[in-house]
C-alpha cells in the first residue's frame, strides 16, 4: 500500500489506485465530470487536473494517476486551482446558459463546478457551436448542444448495458454523440443514461419539465417492479410521483434501475381502483359502490351460498407480507388450505429455503466463473442483474451457457438447446462439455428461471436442477450457486410466508378450474392478473364469487364480482422479501386515491364481512404475526443464506417441451406497467426494429 | 557540409533504383546476419552510444527506449510500431525513405525488431501516401524473396514480418498512442499514459514506437559504429538529420545534414538563399508547424539541432523548416496553422477540443484586426489555458506558434487593430 | 455531415465484390487471430474503393468482417478524412492550403480550379467529372504546392500548370504524375546540392 500525501494530508492507497480515488479516501473530492465509478477511466475532461510532486511541471489528471510511494499531490494549489478554472472557461464557450430552462437545473455537475470556479464574464466572443438532438427513444430527450464530450454514456452504453448503441462520432470541435439508430435504444437500461450524463444534455423525457429538483420530495424506497429488491428514491410533489431514481446499493442495484422501474410511474395514475365496486348479483354490471355497500354485497352474496362456504386466496406478483399475512389468517380461520402465491403455477417449493433462492446473491455474480441459465433470460428478468453477468463476462471472467430460448442477453452464450430433458441430461452424464466448465469453476452459478418452472413438470425441472447442482459442486463449503431468479417480487415472501395451499389445499391453477367447475365458492385475488383469467369470466351456473383487492382495474377486476380498492406499492410501507431472500421495506410516498386502502386493510375488511374478524387493530400487529409466523420476515434488512441439505421439487422425467419466456415482454409485467403510456411507447418504439422482426428478442 | 561519404539516405531524391538491387549496390542488407549475430544488447548499447535520437520531433534516446521494452517476451508478444503517418505541416522526410529508400527502413525494422524481441513490425503509413505504400509493399515482397524478412530472415533463424498499415487522414494519428488506436481499428485519440507503450502499445502487448527515419538510420549506425556517428554533431546532437526546407526560398528541397549545421548555412547552401535574399527574411518555423517561430534576427546564429533551437525557445521538431520572406502575411500564416489545429484535433480533450477552434477564430480576426487590443493578452491567456492540460502534445502544438506570434511579433498584431479601428470605412463597409 | 440512418431508400445493400472479398481475407490476415478489428480503417478504404464513398450499408459489412459494432465503424468513418459520405468527381482535387503550400502559391492552384472549372473548394462539376476539396498538408511540402487527385500527388504547381493538368485530364490524355516542373523527387531544382555524383 503506496503512502502518500494528499493536500499535507498522509494517505494510504491500495496498490493500483489513482489520486482521485486515494483522495477520496482522505475526504478530499476531486472535481470530475468523464470520470464515473463504475466506467473505465476516459482522462478527457481535464477537470481533475492536479499538481504532483516528483513530476513535470505541469498538472496531472489525478483520475488517471496512479499512486505511488512518496508522492506529493496539491488539489487546490494555485497550480490545479488555475487549470480547473481554464477547463471550466473551455467547457462553458460552447455550452448556452440555459440552466434556468435546463431540467438538470440543481442537479449539474458543471453548473456546481462553474459556482466554485467560473469566472464572472465570458472572453469568448465567437459564435458558440451548436448540435442538433437525436431521437433516442421515449426514455431521454437529447440537448446536444449542453453535451461536454466526457463520453459516459458511449462507455455506459459499452460496458454497463452490453449494448454498443451510442458513440461520439467526427473529431474535435465537431465531436458529437450519435445512435447507430435513432428513436430507439435497445436495452432495459436505457433510463440510466441520465443519470450518468453529468449535465443536461441527456435528460429523463417522461419528466421533462415536470418539475424542479428542488420541489420534490424525496422518499427511500425499495422498487418492486422485479424481484431484485433494487434500492430506489421516490420524488414526488402534491401526492404524485413524478420520479424514481436507482439509490445506490453495491449488494443489489449499485446505482443501477431498469426501465420498468424508473418509467411504469405514469401507470400510478391509469386504470386506477379509488372505489369499490360490486355485481349486485351474479351477471349483473359492475357499479361503484361505497365500502359499507361492497361489504353488504359481499356478505349477502357469500350467505346465499351455504353454511361454510369453501374459500380460496391466489396472491399477485406484487403482495406485499402484510396482505398476505391477514390472508392467510383469513383462510386459517376460514379453515381453507386454498392459498397460492404462484399464480404462474411455477412448481416452487416452499418447504425448502435454498430451494427458491438466489443463494449465489446478486453481490455473489461478481465472483461467479461459469454460470448456466436454465429456462431464463435475466436480460427481460432483472436486466440490472443481467449487468453484472456482462460484466464478468466482458471481462473474461464468467463463462455462459443457456437451455431455453435464445435470445440476445448482451453476451455469448454457449446454447445447450430448449430441448430441457436431454439438456440437462447431457449435463448431469457429463457428455456436454459445459459441465466439466462448471465442475471446475471455482464459484460455478446454476439460474433457475421461472420459464423453467411455471409448467407440468416443473418440480421435475427443479429437482434435476438441484441434482446437477448436487453433481457438478455448484454447492460447496462457502459458496451456494443455486439460484432461482424470480420475477415477482411478492413470490419469496409469499413462499417464507408459507402461502401455498396447506393440506389437501388447491393450488392457483386448481383454484381457477374449482372455482370454474363449481367446487370452489369464493375465489380472493390479491392483485393476482398474470394468469388466463377466461376461466373465471366463464364460470358455472352457480353464484361462486371473485373478489379482487388491488389498486388497478386489470384483467382481475375485469371478473370479479367484488372489487376493492388497494394500494400501489409507491403508495404504502410495506414489507416484501427480494429474491435474494432479504427482507426490506417500502416507504410510502405518496397516499392512496380515493376510497382506497392499504392492502390487508381491505383483507381484513372482508374477513370481518364474512364474520371472522382478524387481532390487528394495526400494522404492527400484523408484522408482529408475520414474524410469528416465520422469524426470518421480523430481520429487516439482512440477508441469512438458507441451509442446503434438505430435497426439493419432485424426481420425474422432464419433458421434451421447450422452456418458455416467463417475460415475453419486459415493459408490461404488471397491472401498473400495463396502463404506463411511458411503457406503451417503449414497446412501440422497439417493434419493427431487428430484434423484433427476427424475434430473437423474445 | 555533410559529405556524400557520410550520408545514411545516399538515394534520398531516387537519383537510384530503389528496388533490392539498387539498395544491395548502396550496401544495404549487406550482412546483416553478422549485425544480429552481435546480439541484442549489443544493438541497444551501440545505438544508445550512437546518440540517436527520436527523428519523428520528441527527440528521444533511441537506444534507450529501444532498452525499456521487457528483456524477455511472456505472455504478450512485442511489437514494433513504424510511424510513418507524416504530417506535421512543413515535414515530406519520410516520404522520401519510403518511396527512394525503403529497404534501408526495411532492414531497419528486422534489426529494431530484433533488438526489442519483435516478430513483427507495422508501417503505420499516412493513408495518403498511397504510392510510398505501394513502393514499401514492393520493397518487403522483394525482402521476403530473398529470404531477408520471414521464418529465418536473413539465415539468422529470428522470424520477421512486416505489414504495411494505411492510415486514413487523421495527424493526430502520428502521436504514438494515437497511431497504436488507430491501428488497431479505432478512432485515433491519444491514450492515457501511464501505461507507455513498452509496458502495454498495441493490443496491450510490449511495443516500440519509432519514426521512420529513426529506425532507417539504424543498419548504418550499427554498420559504421556508433563513434562514427558521434563524429558527427556535437554532444547531445548526434548524427545527421533530413531537413525539409519549404516556402520562400529560391529552391525547396529535402537534404541530409550534419546536426547542428547553422541555419543560414542551411538554407543559403542547399536551398539556394531566401527568396530576395537573406536581408528579405521575415521569419523561420524551423521544425514543423508546432514549434515557435524564429523572427529574422534570431534565425542568422541559430543552430539546427535540438539544444541550439531549444535554446532559442523554440524547437528541432522533425527537422521541417519553412521560411517566410518579408512578403509573408506572418499573421495569416500562424492562422492558418491554428485552423490545421483545430481541425486535427481529435476532441477528447476539453482544452483542445474547445481551446483549438476558439485560438483559430480569434486568430482569424488577427488577421484583419477585428479584435480589442486586450484580445492579444486574451489569445495568450487561452493557448496558456491549452498547453500542458492535455492527452496529447497536440494542444501545446496548437498554442506554441500563436505564443512565439505574440512573443516576437505583437507590434504587428496591435498594429493591426489599430489600423481596423482607425479606418471608419471599415465598419461601414462592414454594414 | 453523415445521415444518421440507413443509405437513401431504395439504394441496393453493399457487398464485397468476390474479388474484394479475396483482397478483405488478405487484408485480414495481417493482423494476429483475435485481432480482426485491426482491419477496420483497410476495409472501409477497400469498401470506398469499390463504392466511391462509404455508406451506413458499407460501414455494416464492415461491421460485419470485423466484429466491430455498427456504431464503432461509425466513428471511425466519421473520425477519418479520407473517408467519404457521398460520391465525389472523378477527378477529385484535394488541394493543400497549409502552411508551405499557401507561401508558394496554393492561392494560385484554386484560382486556376476556380478558372477553369467554375469550382470553388466544396464545389462538383455537374458533369461529375472534378470536384474540389480544400485539405491539409500532403506531406509534400518542398514540392509545394501539392494536390492530390485519388492516388496520385501533382506538386510543384503553378496557375499555368495547374490549368495544363485539368484540360489534360478532362481530354482524358495522359498525366505527368508527381512534379509538374519535371524535378525529381525533393532535391534543389537547379541542381542536387548532396549526392550530386549519383544523379543521372
Ligand atoms: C500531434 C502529434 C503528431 C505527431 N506526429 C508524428 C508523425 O507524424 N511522425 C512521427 O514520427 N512522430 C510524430 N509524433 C511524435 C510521436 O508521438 C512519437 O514521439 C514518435 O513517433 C516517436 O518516434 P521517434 O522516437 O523515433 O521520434 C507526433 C506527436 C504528436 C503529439
Ligand atoms: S451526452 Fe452527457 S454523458 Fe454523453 S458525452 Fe455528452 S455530457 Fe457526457
Ligand atoms: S490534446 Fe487534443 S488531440 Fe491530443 S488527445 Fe487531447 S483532444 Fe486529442
Ligand atoms: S475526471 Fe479526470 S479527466 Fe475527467
Ligand atoms: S504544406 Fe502542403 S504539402 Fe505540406
Amino acid at each position: 500500500m503506496p503512502k502518500l500525501t494528499i493536500d499535507g494530508i498522509p494517505v494510504e492507497a491500495p496498490e493500483g489506485a489513482t489520486v482521485l480515488q486515494a483522495a477520496e479516501l482522505a475526504g478530499i473530492e476531486i472535481p470530475r465530470f468523464c470520470y464515473h465509478e463504475r466506467l473505465s477511466i476516459a482522462g478527457n475532461c481535464r477537470m481533475c487536473l492536479v499538481e504532483v510532486k516528483p513530476g513535470p511541471p505541469k498538472p496531472a489528471a489525478s483520475c488517471a494517476l496512479p499512486v505511488c510511494e512518496g508522492m506529493e499531490v496539491f488539489t487546490n494549489s494555485e497550480m490545479a486551482r488555475a487549470a480547473r478554472k481554464g477547463t471550466i472557461e473551455f467547457m462553458l464557450v460552447n455550452h448556452p446558459l440555459d440552466c434556468p430552462i435546463c431540467d438538470q437545473g440543481g442537479e449539474c455537475d458543471l453548473q456546481d463546478e462553474t459556482v466554485l470556479y467560473g469566472e464572472a464574464a465570458s472572453r469568448f466572443r465567437e459564435d458558440k457551436h451548436a448540435f442538433a438532438d437525436k431521437d433516442l427513444g421515449p426514455l431521454i430527450n437529447t440537448r446536444f448542444t449542453r453535451c461536454i464530450h466526457c463520453t459516459r454514456c458511449v462507455r455506459f452504453c459499452d460496458e454497463i448495458a452490453g449494448v454498443p448503441a451510442l458513440g461520439m462520432i467526427g473529431r474535435g470541435s465537431s465531436c458529437e454523440i450519435m445512435p447507430w439508430e435513432e428513436g430507439v435504444l435497445q436495452t432495459e437500461l436505457a433510463g440510466n443514461l441520465v443519470d450518468v450524463c453529468p449535465v443536461g444534455s441527456l435528460t429523463n423525457r417522461p419528466f421533462a419539465f415536470r418539475a424542479r429538483s428542488w420541489e420534490l420530495t424525496k422518499t427511500d424506497s425499495i422498487d418492486i417492479m422485479d424481484a431484485m429488491g433494487s434500492s430506489v428514491r421516490i420524488d414526488s410533489r402534491s401526492n404524485e410521483v413524478l420520479r424514481i431514481l436507482p439509490r445506490l446499493n453495491d449488494a443489489v442495484n449499485e446505482e443501477w434501475i431498469g426501465d420498468r422501474s424508473r418509467h411504469f410511474i405514469d401507470g400510478l395514475l391509469e386504470r386506477r381502483l379509488d372505489t369499490p365496486w360490486a355485481r349486485v348479483t351474479r351477471g349483473a354490471a359492475l357499479r361503484s359502490v361505497s365500502w359499507e355497500k361492497a361489504l353488504e354485497i359481499l356478505r349477502e352474496r357469500v350467505e346465499a351460498l351455504g353454511d361454510a362456504p369453501k374459500v380460496g386466496v391466489i396472491a399477485g406478483d406484487q403482495t406485499d407480507l402484510e396482505t398476505l399475512t391477514a390472508a392467510k389468517d383469513l383462510c386459517a380461520a376460514l379453515g381453507s388450505p386454498n392459498m397460492d402465491c404462484r399464480q404462474d403455477g411455477a412448481r416452487l417449493d416452499a418447504s425448502v429455503r435454498a430451494g427458491y433462492l438466489f443463494n449465489a446473491t446478486i453481490e455473489g455474480l461478481d465472483q461467479a466463473d461459469a454460470i448456466l441459465l436454465i429456462g431464463s433470460d435475466p436480460r427481460k428478468e432483472a436486466p440490472v442483474l443481467n449487468a453484472r453477468i456482462f460484466r464478468r463476462v466482458r471481462n473474461g471472467q464468467a463463462a455462459v451457457a443457456r437451455i431455453g430460448v435464445p435470445t440476445d442477453l448482451t453476451y455469448p452464450v454457449t446454447e445447450l438447446g430448449n430441448t430441457p430433458g436431454e439438456a440437462l441430461a447431457a449435463l448431469r452424464a457429463g457428455t456436454h462439455p459445459f459441465a466439466e466448465v462448471l465442475r471446475s469453476a471455482k464459484h460455478p452459478v446454476i439460474i433457475v428461471g421461472q420459464g423453467a418452472l411455471r409448467r407440468e413438470d416443473g418440480a421435475a425441472v427443479l429437482n434435476a436442477a438441484r441434482d446437477l447442482a448436487d453433481a457438478l459442486g455448484v454447492v460447496r463449503e462457502g459458496w451456494n450457486g443455486f439460484s432461482v431468479l424470480h420475477t415477482a417480487a411478492g413470490r419469496v415472501g409469499g413462499l417464507d410466508l408459507g402461502f401455498v395451499p396447506g393440506k389437501d389445499g388447491l393450488d392457483a391453477g386448481a383454484m381457477v378450474q374449482a372455482l370454474g367447475s363449481g367446487s370452489l365458492d369464493v375465489l380472493i385475488l390479491l392483485g393476482a392478473d398474470e394468469f388466463d383469467t377466461s376461466a373465471l369470466a366463464n364460470r358455472s351456473t352457480r353464484d361462486a364469487l371473485v373478489v379482487y383487492i388491488g389498486s388497478h382495474g386489470d384483467a382481475g377486476a375485469a371478473v370479479a364480482d367484488i372489487v376493492l380498492p388497494g394500494s400501489a406499492w409507491t403508495e404504502k410501507t410495506a414489507t416484501w422479501v427480494s429474491m435474494e431472500g432479504r427482507v426490506q421495506r417500502t416507504l410510502r410516498a405518496v397516499s392512496a386515491p380515493g376510497a382506497a386502502v392499504e392492502d390487508w386493510v381491505a383483507v381484513a375488511r372482508v374477513a370481518r364481512a364474512l364474520g371472522h374478524a382478524l387481532p390487528f387493530s394495526s400494522v404492527e400487529d400484523v408484522r408482529a404475526r408475520m414474524a410469528a409466523i416465520n422469524p426470518l420476515l421480523g430481520t429487516l434488512w439482512t440477508l441469512t443464506p438458507a441451509p442446503w441439505g434438505a430435497p426439493f421439487g419432485t424426481e420425474g422425467a422432464v419433458s421434451a417441451e421447450p422452456f418458455t419466456p416467463a417475460v415475453p415482454n419486459y415493459y408490461m409485467t404488471c397491472p401498473i406497467s400495463r396502463a404506463s403510456r411511458t411503457m406503451a411507447a417503449c414497446v412501440e418504439a422497439l417493434s419493427g426494429t431487428e430484434d423484433e422482426r427476427t424475434g430473437t428478442d423474445g | 557540409m555533410l559529405q556524400d561519404k557520410d550520408r545514411v539516405f545516399t538515394n534520398l531524391y531516387g537519383f537510384e533504383d530503389w528496388h533490392l538491387a539498387g539498395a544491395r549496390a548502396r550496401g544495404d542488407w549487406d550482412n546483416t546476419k553478422a549485425l544480429l549475430d552481435k546480439g541484442r544488447e549489443w544493438i541497444i548499447e551501440e545505438m544508445k552510444a550512437s546518440g540517436l535520437r527520436g527523428r519523428g520531433g520528441a527527440g528521444f534516446s533511441a537506444g534507450l527506449k529501444w532498452s525499456f521494452m521487457p528483456k524477455t517476451v511472456g505472455e504478450r508478444p512485442h511489437y514494433l510500431l513504424i510511424n510513418a503517418d507524416e504530417g506535421e505541416p512543413g515535414t515530406c522526410k519520410d516520404r522520401d525513405i519510403m518511396r527512394f529508400d525503403p529497404h534501408k527502413l526495411i532492414e531497419g525494422c528486422l534489426v529494431a525488431g530484433y533488438a526489442i524481441n519483435a516478430h513483427v513490425a507495422y508501417i503505420y503509413i499516412r493513408g495518403e501516401f498511397v504510392q510510398e505504400a505501394i513502393h514499401l509493399q514492393t520493397a518487403i515482397d522483394e525482402a521476403y524473396e530473398a529470404g531477408l524478412l520471414g521464418d529465418n530472415a536473413c539465415g539468422t533463424g529470428w522470424k520477421m514480418d512486416v505489414y504495411v498499415h494505411r492510415g486514413a487522414g487523421a495527424y493526430v494519428c502520428g502521436e504514438e498512442t494515437a497511431l497504436i488506436q488507430s491501428l488497431e481499428g479505432k478512432k485515433g485519440q491519444p491514450r492515457l499514459k501511464p501505461p507507455f507503450p513498452a509496458g502495454a502499445g498495441l493490443y496491450g502487448c510490449p511495443s516500440t514506437v519509432n519514426n521512420v527515419e529513426t529506425i532507417a538510420n539504424a543498419p548504418t549506425i550499427l554498420r559504421r559504429g556508433a563513434s562514427w556517428y558521434t563524429s558527427l554533431g556535437r554532444e547531445n546532437n548526434h548524427g545527421t538529420k533530413i531537413f525539409c526546407i519549404s516556402g520562400h526560398v529560391n529552391q525547396p528541397c529535402n537534404v541530409e545534414e550534419e546536426m547542428g549545421i547553422p541555419l543560414r548555412e542551411l538554407i543559403e547552401k542547399h536551398a539556394g538563399g531566401v527568396r530576395g535574399g537573406w536581408d528579405n527574411l521575415l521569419a523561420v518555423i524551423p521544425g514543423g508547424a508546432s514549434v515557435p517561430l524564429l523572427p529574422a534576427a534570431l534565425c542568422a546564429d541559430a543552430r539546427m539541432d535540438y539544444d541550439g533551437l531549444r535554446e532559442l525557445r523554440s524547437g528541432l521538431g522533425s527537422g521541417a523548416v519553412i521560411v517566410m520572406d518579408r512578403s509573408t502575411d506572418l499573421v495569416a500564416a500562424i492562422a492558418r496553422l491554428s485552423r490545421f489545429f483545430a481541425h486535427e484535433s481529435c476532441g477528447q480533450c476539453t482544452p483542445c477540443r474547445e481551446g483549438t477552434p476558439w485560438i483559430s477564430k480569434m486568430m482569424a480576426r488577427m488577421v484583419t484586426g477585428d479584435a480589442e487590443p486586450g484580445e492579444i493578452d486574451v489569445l495568450e491567456d487561452v493557448t496558456r489555458r491549452m498547453e500542458g492540460r492535455t492527452i496529447c502534445a497536440l494542444a501545446d502544438a496548437a498554442a506554441w506558434p500563436v505564443q512565439g506570434l505574440i512573443r516576437h511579433f505583437r507590434p504587428e498584431l496591435e498594429r493591426r487593430i489599430a489600423a481596423r479601428k482607425d479606418a471608419p470605412s471599415s465598419s461601414a463597409a462592414a454594414q | 455531415m453523415i445521415e444518421t440512418n440507413t443509405a437513401a431508400a431504395g439504394t441496393a445493400p453493399f457487398a464485397f465484390t468476390p474479388e474484394n472479398q479475396a483482397e478483405a481475407r488478405s487484408i485480414l490476415a495481417r493482423y494476429p487471430k483475435g485481432r480482426e478489428h485491426s482491419a477496420a480503417l483497410p476495409l472501409l478504404d477497400l469498401a470506398q474503393r469499390q463504392q466511391g464513398y462509404v455508406d451506413r450499408s458499407a460501414m455494416e459489412a464492415v461491421a460485419g468482417l470485423t466484429g466491430l459494432a455498427p456504431i464503432r465503424i461509425l466513428e471511425v468513418a466519421t473520425f477519418y478524412t479520407m473517408f467519404r459520405h457521398a460520391p465525389v468527381g472523378e477527378h477529385h482535387f484535394e488541394v493543400c492550403t497549409n502552411i508551405s503550400c499557401w507561401l508558394r502559391g496554393s492561392d494560385e492552384v484554386l484560382r486556376a480550379l476556380r478558372d477553369e472549372l467554375g469550382l470553388d473548394p466544396g464545389g462538383k462539376s455537374d458533369d461529375g467529372k472534378f470536384s474540389v476539396q480544400e485539405c491539409e498538408c500532403l506531406g509534400a511540402c518542398v514540392n509545394a504546392p501539392a494536390v492530390r487527385v485519388g492516388d496520385h500527388y501533382f506538386e510543384d504547381l503553378t496557375y499555368d500548370n495547374t490549368v495544363a493538368l485539368i484540360r489534360k485530364l478532362r481530354a482524358g490524355e495522359k498525366v505527368v504524375l508527381g512534379s509538374q516542373t519535371g524535378r525529381v523527387g525533393s532535391a534543389n531544382a537547379a541542381g542536387a546540392t548532396a549526392l550530386a555524383g549519383r544523379a543521372s
